[in-house]
Order: C-alpha cells, then sequence, then structure tokens
C-alpha cells in the first residue's frame, strides 16, 4: 500500500470513529439524567469537530495524490493524467464517484464544524443538531469506508499515466459547479438537523425556525448558484445551444430547490401567525430526503442520464437510509405532533396566508411534476413491460404552465396584506402594473408573436376554456356590480368556474385532446405579461414605500427607496429575488424564438441567420499534449460590418480518448426587438470527405437574461440575510385606539 | 333585463372572439415540430434535431426517414408509429397520450387539481374557526375601522 492511499484511509478510518463517537456519545448525553451528561455532550460535539479535520485531511491526501501523479490509487488512475492542468487536478476530488461521496462528507463535516463551534446560541437545540448531524456523516462516512473507497489500490504493476478527467469537466465553471451544488445539497442537512432536533426535544418558542431559516436561505443560494452555474455549463460546453435537457440528474438538483423555496415561503407563516407548523417541518425533511434522492439518483444509475455515475453498489446503502430517515421523521412527527399543533384562523380568502398557501401547492406540484417524469420510465417498465421518454416535450408541456400561474402569484402575492386585503387596496396596488403588463402583451402581438399561427387543437381547446372563463368572470363581475362589492364574493363566484375550467380541461385530456402542437409561443407570451406583471409590481411597491420615505425625509425618491430597503432588508430583498425570477422567466421563454442553421463551410463560404451573416476565414488544427483541437475561425457580420470573430472548437483528449465541443458565444445587445441575443457557434465537426468544417449556429433571444437574472437572485437573497438597519424614528406618535395585532409587510 | 341581454351579448362575443383567435392551424414546420417529439438513439440522449454529433449515423438517417414520410404525405401519428416500430417506444421524447401512457400526462393535473381543493377546503375550514377569545376589557372595533387601522399600520410599517 502507498503512504498516500494508507493516510487517507486512515483519516476515513478515524473521521469513521469520531463520527460514530460524535452521534452515539452525543445521544447518550440528550437522554441520561445524570449531572455528567452535559460533559459527555462536550465530548461528543468535540469529537464532531475533530472528524472536520479527519475528513479534511483524508480529501487532502486525495488531491495531493492527484498533484503527485499517483496511479497506485485506482481513483487517481481512472480520472486523472499527468498531463492535466492544475486547477482540473484539483477538480478530481469531486470528478469520480468515490472522490464526490468524498466532497460530500468533506462538506458536510465543514458544517458540521460551523455548527458545532456556534453552539453557544442554544446549547441543548445545537447538541440535538450536532447529533442528528452527526449521524448523516456516519452514513456517509461508512460508504466511504465499506462500498466506495477513495484510496484503493490498484492491482499489478502500476501505470505510467492515468486515464484521464472527464472532457466534460475540463472547463473552468467545472471547478466552481460542483462545489456550489454541493454546498447547496449538503447544506439543507442543517435545517434538517435543527428540525429534526426541535421535533424531538419540542422545543418552546419558534426561535428553532429564525435559525433554520438563515441556513436555508445560504444553503438554497448555494443550490440555487449550483443549477444555474450546471446550466450555464451545459450552454457552454455541450454544444446542443440549450441549457436545460430536463436531465434526470438536472432533476434532481430542482427538486430540492423547489420545496426549499416552498419552505423559506410557509417559514413566514409560522414566524407571523404561529401557523404551518406540521407543514414546515414536512417541508424541512421533504428537502432533505430529496437531497438525498438526487445523491442517488447521480449515484446509482437506477436511472440512465448523461450525467449519472455508472451503475454501482451503493444505490442499496442510499434507499436502506433514506427509507430509515423517512422513517425517524415520520416516528418523530407521529411522536410529538401535539406539540406542533396550532391555531389556524384565517380572517379572509384573499390575504398574504392564501397567497402562501397556493404558492407552496404549485411548488410542490411542480416537485411532484419533475419527481413524477424523472422516474416515470421505471413506473413503464413496470407496468408494461418496457421504458418509455420522458423528455423535455413533457416537461415543458406541463412545468411551464404551473411555473406560469407561479409567476401569476409572484405578482400578486406580495401585493396581498396579512389576514384581510380589501378590494380597494389590491386595485390601487396592481392596476398600473396590470395595465403595464398588458400593454407588453399586446406589443408582442403587433411585434409578430401570434401563437395562433401554428395551433390546432391546443388553443382551439385553450381558447374555448378561456372563453369559459372570461364568460363566468363577466357573469361574476357583472352581477356584483350593482351590489355591496368585496373579493371575497368575487373570489366565491369565480371559485366553481375556475375549478370547473380545470375540470374540463383534465377531461378533455382525458379524452385524447391534448396540446399536439408546439405551444412554446403561447407560453412565451404568457411568459412576457406576467414576468413583467412581477417587474412592475416590485416596481411598485418600491415606488410607493419610497414616496411615503421621500415625503418624510426630504430625500429624493432613489434615496428614499434605498432606504426603504435599508429598514427591511428582509422584505425588499425578497422583492429583489422575485425581480430576479422574472428576469429569468424573460431569459427562459425567448428560447420560444430561437433559430439555427447547420452548414459545412469552406474558406469563404458564407451562411445568414437572423441579422448575422457568417463568413468561415479559415480552419486550422493543433496539438498539445493534452489534446488535439480543431477550430474555425469566423467572422460574423451584421448590415456589411464585422462585428467579431468566433473560434468555435472541437477537441479531442488523449488520455480519455473522448472530444469535446467548445461552443463560442457571442452575446449581443440591442441587436433587435429581444434587447440582447447570442450568436452560439458549435464546430461539429469535419466532413471526412471533402475536409471541410460544419457549422452550426444559433441565434437564442435573450437567453444572457438568465445569468443576469442569477445576479440579481443572489443579490437579493444576500441582502435579506443582513440584518435590517436601525428603526426611523417616528416624530408623530399614533394614536392607538384599540390593541389589535395588526401584520404587515414580509 | 336590458342589462342581462347586454351581459348576454358580451358573453357570446367573447366566446367568439377566443375560438376565433385561437382556432386557425396550419400545417408549417412539421418537420421540425416531429423532429422535436423524438431522441436520437444514438445514446447521446439529445433530442433528434438537437443531436450535434456529426457522422451520428443514427440522427442523420433518422432525419432522412422523418423528411420521407413527410414526403409521402403521412400523417404526425402514423410517421411516430413508423420509428416506435424500428426503433422501440423510446424514441418518442414524450409518453404517447395512449393506454398506461396517458397515466403520466393526467397525474401532474390531478395532483393540482387535488390539491387546489385540498386547499380551498383547508382555507374554507380556517376561516370559519372562532376568533380566539379576547381578554376582559377589550373590544375588537368594527370592519371598516378594523380595515383602516390595519391600513394605517401598513403605511407606517412601510417605513
Amino acid at each position: 500500500m502507498s503512504p498516500m492511499s494508507a493516510l487517507g484511509s486512515f483519516a476515513l478510518v478515524m473521521a469513521l470513529a469520531l463520527a460514530s463517537y460524535s452521534f452515539v456519545a452525543g445521544m447518550i448525553s440528550l437522554v441520561w439524567r445524570d449531572p455528567r451528561a452535559p460533559r459527555l455532550g462536550e465530548t461528543a460535539r468535540r469529537a464532531g469537530i475533530a472528524t472536520f479535520a479527519a475528513v479534511l485531511l483524508a480529501a487532502g491526501v486525495l488531491v495531493t495524490a492527484a498533484f503527485q501523479d499517483d496511479f497506485s490509487i485506482a481513483y487517481i488512475l481512472q480520472h486523472s493524467n499527468r498531463d492535466l492542468p492544475g486547477p482540473y487536478k484539483f477538480a478530481v476530488l469531486w470528478s469520480g464517484q468515490e472522490g464526490s461521496l468524498l466532497f460530500w462528507s468533506l462538506l458536510l463535516a465543514g458544517y458540521g464544524f460551523v455548527l458545532r463551534v456556534r453552539h453557544e446560541t442554544d446549547q441543548r437545540l445545537f447538541a440535538h443538531a450536532s447529533v442528528v448531524i452527526a449521524a448523516v456523516q456516519v452514513f456517509f462516512l461508512l460508504l466511504l469506508n465499506q462500498a466506495a473507497r477513495p484510496f484503493s489500490i490498484m492491482q499489478g504493476p502500476i501505470r505510467a499515466d492515468g486515464n484521464g478527467l472527464n472532457p466534460l469537466l475540463q472547463y473552468p465553471e467545472m471547478v466552481i459547479h460542483p462545489p456550489m451544488l454541493y454546498l447547496g445539497y449538503v447544506g439543507f442537512t442543517v435545517p434538517f438537523a435543527f428540525a429534526l432536533g426541535a421535533l424531538i426535544m419540542r422545543y418552546p418558542g419558534e426561535k428553532w425556525i429564525h435559525i433554520t431559516r438563515r441556513w436555508t436561505m445560504v444553503t438554497w443560494c448555494f443550490l440555487m448558484i449550483g443549477i444555474f452555474l450546471g446550466a450555464h455549463w451545459a450552454y457552454s460546453v455541450l454544444g446542443w445551444g440549450g441549457y436545460w435537457g430536463w436531465d434526470p440528474v438536472e432533476n434532481a438538483s430542482l427538486m430540492p430547490w423547489l420545496t426549499g423555496t416552498a419552505f423559506l415561503h410557509s417559514v413566514m407563516m409560522q414566524e407571523k401567525r404561529g401557523m404551518l407548523k406540521v407543514w414546515n417541518m414536512v417541508l424541512v425533511f421533504l428537502t432533505f430526503v430529496l437531497c438525498l434522492v438526487g445523491t442517488f439518483l447521480t449515484r446509482s444509475g437506477v436511472i440512465s442520464s448523461v450525467h449519472a455515475f455508472a451503475q454501482s453498489a451503493i444505490g442499496d446503502w442510499f434507499e436502506y437510509f433514506i427509507a430509515l430517515t423517512l422513517a425517524v421523521c415520520a416516528f418523530f412527527l407521529a411522536l410529538n405532533f401535539s406539540h406542533l399543533k396550532s391555531e389556524h384562523k384565517l380572517e379572509s380568502v384573499v390575504s398574504r396566508e392564501s397567497s402562501f398557501l397556493f404558492n407552496n401547492l404549485l411548488l410542490l406540484v411542480a416537485c411532484f411534476t419533475v419527481f413524477w417524469g424523472t422516474w416515470f420510465p421505471l413506473l413503464s417498465e413496470f407496468f408494461q413491460g418496457h421504458k418509455v421518454t420522458v423528455g423535455p416535450p413533457f416537461f415543458n408541456r406541463v412545468v411551464i404552465p404551473i411555473g406560469l400561474i407561479l409567476l401569476l402569484l409572484t405578482a400578486v402575492g406580495p401585493l396581498l396584506a396579512w389576514r384581510k386585503t380589501s378590494l380597494e387596496s389590491v386595485t390601487r396596488n396592481f392596476l398600473f402594473p396590470a395595465i403595464g403588463s398588458l400593454v407588453i402583451g399586446v406589443a408582442m402581438i403587433v411585434l409578430g408573436v401570434r401563437p395562433w399561427e401554428s395551433a390546432t387543437w391546443y388553443y382551439a381547446t385553450m381558447g374555448i376554456l378561456s372563453g369559459l372563463l372570461l364568460l363566468f368572470l363577466i357573469t361574476a363581475i357583472g352581477r356584483l356590480t350593482s351590489r355591496n362589492v368585496s373579493l371575497e364574493k368575487i373570489g366565491k363566484k369565480l371559485l366553481f368556474p375556475v375549478a370547473g375550467a380545470l375540470a374540463s380541461g383534465l377531461l378533455l385530456m382525458m379524452l385524447g385532446i391534448h396540446p399536439s402542437e408546439d405551444p412554446s409561443l403561447f407560453f412565451a407570451i404568457m411568459g412576457a405579461i406576467l414576468a413583467f406583471l412581477v417587474i412592475f409590481t416590485v416596481a411598485s411597491e418600491f415606488l410607493r414605500g419610497g414616496r411615503v420615505i421621500a415625503e418624510k425625509t426630504n430625500q429624493n425618491i432613489l434615496g428614499a427607496m434605498l432606504h426603504l430597503y435599508h429598514r427591511n432588508m428582509r422584505r425588499y430583498g425578497g422583492y429583489v429575488v422575485h425581480f430576479g425570477v422574472a428576469l429569468v422567466a424573460i431569459g427562459i421563454l425567448g428560447g420560444a424564438f430561437n433559430k439555427d442553421v447547420e452548414k459545412e463551410m469552406g474558406f469563404g463560404d458564407q451562411v445568414t441567420l437572423g441579422p448575422y451573416t457568417l463568413v468561415c476565414q479559415s480552419y486550422t488544427q493543433e496539438s498539445n499534449p493534452n489534446f488535439d483541437n480543431e477550430w474555425a475561425i469566423i467572422n460574423v457580420f451584421r448590415r456589411g460590418k464585422q462585428v467579431t470573430t468566433l473560434y468555435p472548437e472541437r477537441r479531442f483528449y488523449h488520455a480519455s480518448g473522448q472530444p469535446q465541443t467548445l461552443p463560442r458565444i457571442y452575446p449581443s445587445v440591442r441587436e433587435d426587438m429581444f434587447l440582447v441575443t447570442d450568436l452560439y457557434l458549435v464546430y461539429e465537426g469535419r466532413n471526412e470527405t471533402t475536409g471541410r468544417p460544419i457549422i452550426k449556429a444559433h441565434l437564442n433571444p435573450l437567453v444572457p437574461w438568465i445569468w443576469v437574472g442569477l445576479i440579481v437572485m443572489v443579490f437579493g437573497t444576500i441582502t435579506a440575510l443582513i440584518p435590517n438597519a436601525a428603526p426611523a424614528r417616528v416624530t408623530v406618535p399614533a394614536r392607538v385606539e384599540s390593541p389589535v395585532h395588526v401584520g404587515a409587510g414580509d | 333585463m336590458r342589462r342581462r341581454s347586454r351581459l348576454r351579448v358580451a358573453q357570446i362575443f367573447v366566446l367568439l372572439l377566443a375560438v376565433f383567435v385561437f382556432l386557425g392551424a396550419s400545417d408549417e414546420a412539421r418537420f421540425n415540430s416531429l423532429g422535436h417529439r423524438m431522441m436520437c438513439t444514438c445514446g447521446c440522449g439529445q433530442i433528434l434535431l438537437e443531436c450535434n454529433h456529426v457522422g451520428c449515423q443514427s440522427s442523420d438517417k433518422m432525419r432522412n426517414e422523418l423528411m420521407a414520410g413527410l414526403d409521402r404525405g403521412d400523417n404526425d401519428d402514423l410517421i411516430l408509429q413508423g420509428f416506435v416500430q424500428n426503433y422501440g417506444p423510446t424514441v418518442i421524447a414524450a409518453p404517447t397520450t395512449t393506454g398506461f401512457n396517458r397515466v403520466a400526462w393526467v397525474m401532474p393535473f390531478l395532483a393540482l387539481a387535488l390539491g387546489v381543493g385540498f386547499v380551498v377546503v383547508l382555507v374554507r375550514e380556517w376561516k370559519k374557526r372562532p376568533a380566539p377569545a379576547l381578554a376582559d376589557g377589550i373590544s375588537i372595533p368594527p370592519n371598516n375601522e378594523l380595515d383602516a387601522l390595519r391600513e394605517r399600520a401598513r403605511k407606517e410599517t412601510d417605513l
């Protein structure tokens, strides 16, 4: 055994022993009624801290082995080679199954380290959370010591060079994307640990939820960055012109993000109104389980995916652990259910509380849909004896409509007050955003976005349903206009028509009348209207609050809005996140207007795509120790003027023997009605007969908004984590005539 | 009466407009549409028209077959059926709407409908519950005063 392998293996055994001690001793200290229990608990905490050191040592050894080209270790042989550039040797840590599980353990130990060091915040709650984290650590360390050993030794003579890193991973973003994704996946263990700990100890009050919310936001943000970096990587490397393929592994990362988003909203119900205590607990548990399911999907090979690692035995380990986790959660939920009882009392259907309920419902249905589509091939195999493909056409048709309704709620929800909202208030706040967004919709139709031009039964069905809905709407409003109008009454009148329309839609689909044509233009126009509705409502909220501040403090409106932001970082940070969501939605709906062209291009050949003319100036090839490459030099002209030169490339890696496409992207601003458009060139290869390159060019409008939207969402999340500025002094004391508790904001 | 008849006219107008606006099919871009409803069978996991492997024998052959089917004047179902016979059911990028596969499409909407129903029932139940008992000496003002107080609190807490 090589010294590196021995040291790494020893570190992992030590880590397992320490985590096991932390778990067992921690648990005993919590149930043992003895004066010595706190001391035992302290040893458990320190063992937990030491686990981090041991796992860090193991990870350090593996990375060092990669840098030293120690091919006696099987993992290094399979995932590295001598000519691999330095940063990618670091990425070897998470490029294979064993290494990525070690990376999981390292991050978990890191989170555990922070949690255990900060135990003074609430010693008993943190001790419970520490035990839960230790239990999860034991599982992953058992895996690393038994089923997926990163320090296994190669049998026979040591080979001169390794197999190399997967070419798709040899891209700068790949050094950031997996750690971000893992920080998200692993990070959800912390809210889970706090939730389970609080449930087990029947934690009094809501403090645990405040602690958990912050951890969840940080983790949620990491997962979001990881998901978007993955999408950007797919866009920049895979060369098919898209960024999201609804691959099972992509779906696996989306599911916990959706439930995490639901939790971040519903947790406000508990903080403000003491409601949904059980539901919040279930959401935290579900999010953690979905993180495990995601890891299981990636590792087990149970569902075929371009991302998934080869089929391996660790799938069984995950199945047992997921089952055990579910059983433990269900047991403690049943045992301490009475502790979570809350007074659910709604004053009005039209309130912030209701909007959160529907928001949670839609996020959960979206999560279920993604889960359902991901696992349906297995279900089909079980019932029909053969697998079916559940690809982008399914998800786009089913998830996007749900996403559109969510966008509507994103716009409307923040305008509704806690407890009760009056019609006047909704009308006042909603009128201008609604008019503005409808103007956008009409403008799109005028500019030529007409979904009905390429549709058949789908739009007929949609049209009839929309007509029926409008019919009932007119009836309801007509009947109510002469009476005492309230939103409740309108809501009641609309309840059955909406339910009826949904049921009719379902029935039509069951009868076989289904969307057979591409509904992307329809989705695009609806998406644009709703995304702008979100943007306008966010803007109107800022303006409304800013005007109040400006009047009181004599500041200009921009300064007043900034002041407003500082005064309630959480609320306005949330609005900024919503604004980012709208930008992402705008970026996604651009997909409906994509164009592409493919052509074999010799010297001087040209092809036209949208406003661009592409001229092949030259093509050539090179070689270096790590790979051979071929690329074309394409001059890009617009209205006869050269705007840029792009070098789409294709590589062939020596060690792994695998090719890689490196598309080149030219994001242009104000080129057309879309404001931002990506020109995306792919070197697909050479025609073997003529030797000339085949170039595929895509024109992808609005895509850059997706990445801008991410930056805005991250900014909003970070600011929402920052404490508010000191409260403003109210110079005119409010005379409160009745001690009625009134909630507002957030 | 006049009001009701005006309402009926408005309703009929809206219904006709909706049906007129959304009807009007055309068969353009069938190749593009069908090509995006099938998967390439080379193992790349890509939609047929998005497979970007040069010389990929599967996608080139399949595209030619698709083109031939369109040239023959086959309808969409017939073309897709032919592909299923040649390449197996996994060639279709989404479950069909026949037999057991229909469940794939129905379940998400069923979940949504059940969820909406559940939330509506929940909201109604919670709304029916009596307000928490008030301590002695505390009284809640009438609705309009309460709304005014809420509005005021909302404005003031915006600061």
